[in-house]
């Protein structure tokens, strides 16, 4: 490999981590400000530029009332409603998924490649389309802004995302583990669940962190279909870009939202080097 | 393998799922045939009226359809080439792989509501750090309220959420790939140019697809980065057609108007994702 060749090579990787790393290191340093040093324009760096104050970390924890964000409630919020709604949609997903893959459907004209486009094109439906028969639907239930209505709603975004994930999983999963169990006086549920199930960890595994990522980063039905009573993070902190922008308290707010599904690309990654996720990914 | 039990497996989810989209479906259906709008709330029955002044009298849904195709083509466009290019960057041996893997995925990690407030402070027009730099030359971008500026910084922010999302599904891909075509290969004497274009090109075409199809699905949908960037402005520079159907349903409470928006929507990109699918296999797939 020439010098010149990996010379580009490396500049082109650097130049893309430093585009992809920029929004957090303005984040980091504008959540140290306070009003007087983000109005006088564009500063980076603490003590030098500005004097850091912890204003805007601070007002994480203190009410709206007192001109903060209180976070902690939110923050707690979207992590059930996340947790929820992609533990169920995993639960049903892999079954149905399990299914698709290695039994026969035909109900007239319908196949099993059918039935999955069908789960899988769930995902094409805009947000904006459902959010109005959803808003009457919860309305009518007295599910509106609750958790669980929430939940209900989750289970429609991420469980494409399962079955998507799932089916493409188990077909690679040779059919001889089943049919060895079978032999041996499973009956199909035993089968399933003390065989298989165990041998498709890494799938499971790969399908909950993209359940979890489209959960976690949802903002418009929490948007829609909440008030007061339950507010998801998103929703909270984009409350915030008003005319009047605290970009201290937003910059602070929009960190601890994003780290905890930083340690996702982590996992994300070793799996990828193991080579397991190409096989669920295809 | 055949049993009863399929059903036990499969049904639980499919009915779950058939549950909670049906009475949307239906009634979004039921609902575009009535004039409910805020004055008159009411499900009364009108035919097909909101169609007739959706395809006669709405050029600003159009347009932003236009403009939807527009953006969403030109993301899924970088996306592709970007992603594929950093894929094959680390795919190979190359210092700090793991580092440089992790740091090209954590965008798609982010929320993209959240990060795109960030980048509104960051495109900020007075104070924030891109016009510092550009205001060394002289400069002042509008970058939020230019009709064609605010187009390009839409683009940006989505291409840096979501190109993390295609390299993952590339790289799964490529590290999945089968040895012996690049053995055969280099026994040939071919290049590393000579092996992308005949030998991983056509091996990734598959994954290709599929990866650009799910990714047009997913931008498509765009619409939380218009609504805190530039709230479809200046004007309607950057209204894509979910955001039209939001501030019609939303916000102007025409909801039998805009349930006719939304089932005309959804027509138009069923049909255009069957036909995208059918024209990336007649171009990624040859000879065979």
């Amino acid at each position: 490999m020439s010098l010149f060749y990996s010379t580009l090579k490396y500049l082109a990787v650097t130049l893309w981590s430093m585009f992809v790393i920029a929004p957090f290191l303005w984040a980091l340093t504008t959540s140290f400000k306070d009003f007087q040093s983000v109005t006088s324009g564009a500063t980076y760096i603490p003590w030098v530029d500005f004097e850091p104050t912890l204003d805007g970390w601070r007002s994480l924890f203190k009410s709206p009332a007192q001109g903060g964000i209180a976070i902690v409630e939110p923050f707690f919020n979207s992590i059930i409603v996340t947790a929820a709604g992609s533990g169920i949609s995993i639960i049903l997903g892999t079954l149905a998924a399990y299914s698709l893959s290695r039994f026969t459907f035909r109900v007239g004209p319908i196949r099993n490649g059918d039935i999955t486009f069908f789960f899988i094109s769930q995902r094409i439906m805009p947000p904006v389309v459902l959010s109005i028969p959803f808003f009457i639907m919860l309305g009518k239930l007295g599910l509106l802004d609750t958790l669980f209505g929430l939940v209900l709603v989750y289970v429609v975004l991420l469980m494409p995302i399962a079955v998507w994930i799932m089916v493409d999983f188990f077909n690679k999963v040779p059919l001889e583990i089943d049919e060895t169990a079978l032999i041996d006086g499973c009956n199909p549920y035993q089968a399933f669940f003390k065989v298989v199930l165990p041998n498709s960890v890494p799938g499971i595994i790969v399908a909950g962190m993209f359940c979890m990522i489209f959960g976690w980063t949802d903002f418009f039905f929490a948007f829609i279909l909440t008030f007061t009573e339950v507010q998801l993070l998103p929703v909270a902190i984009v409350a915030l870009n008003s005319s009047i922008t605290p970009w201290w308290s937003l910059s602070a707010a929009a960190l601890v939202s994003v780290a905890p599904l930083v340690v996702v690309a982590f996992v994300v990654e070793r799996y990828l080097s193991k080579g397991n996720l190409s096989g669920a990914l295809k | 393998m055949n049993f009863k039990h399929k059903y036990m497996f499969l049904l639980p989810g499919l009915l779950v799922l058939l549950a909670i989209l049906i009475f949307p479906i239906g009634f979004t259906v039921r609902l575009s045939l009535s004039s409910w709008d805020s004055f008159y709330p009411g499900l009364d029955f009108i035919g097909l009226e909101n169609y007739v002044r959706l395809f006669t009298d709405d050029s600003r849904f159009w347009e932003a359809f236009g403009r939807l195709s527009l953006l969403s083509l030109t993301t899924v466009f970088l996306q592709y080439i970007i992603g594929f290019s950093l894929a094959l960057l680390v795919w190979k041996e190359i210092r700090f792989q793991r580092l440089f893997r992790v740091l090209f995925l954590i965008p798609m990690m982010t929320t993209p509501v959240i990060m795109t407030v960030v980048w509104r402070t960051v495109f900020h027009e007075s104070l924030g750090p891109v016009n510092d730099f550009f205001s060394l030359f002289g400069m002042q971008p509008l970058w939020l309220s230019s009709e064609i500026l605010s187009k390009f910084t839409v683009i940006l922010v989505e291409v840096w959420q979501w190109t993390p999302f295609m390299f993952l599904l590339l790289l799964a891909g490529l590290l999945s790939l089968p040895k012996e075509p690049y053995l055969a290969a280099s026994i040939d004497g071919a290049g590393p140019v000579r092996t992308f274009v005949y030998v991983t090109f056509p091996l990734m075409a598959p994954i290709s697809i599929g990866a650009i199809i799910i990714r047009l699905i997913e931008a498509s949908k765009i619409m939380d980065t218009v609504y805190v960037l530039t709230s479809g402005g200046p004007g309607t520079s950057t209204e894509t057609s979910s955001f039209y159907i939001f501030i019609k349903g939303l916000r102007e409470f025409q909801f039998g108007y805009s349930a006719a928006l939304s089932i005309t929507y959804l027509i138009i990109m069923i049909i255009s994702f069957t036909v995208i699918a059918k024209i990336l296999v007649k171009l990624m797939v040859r000879g065979k």
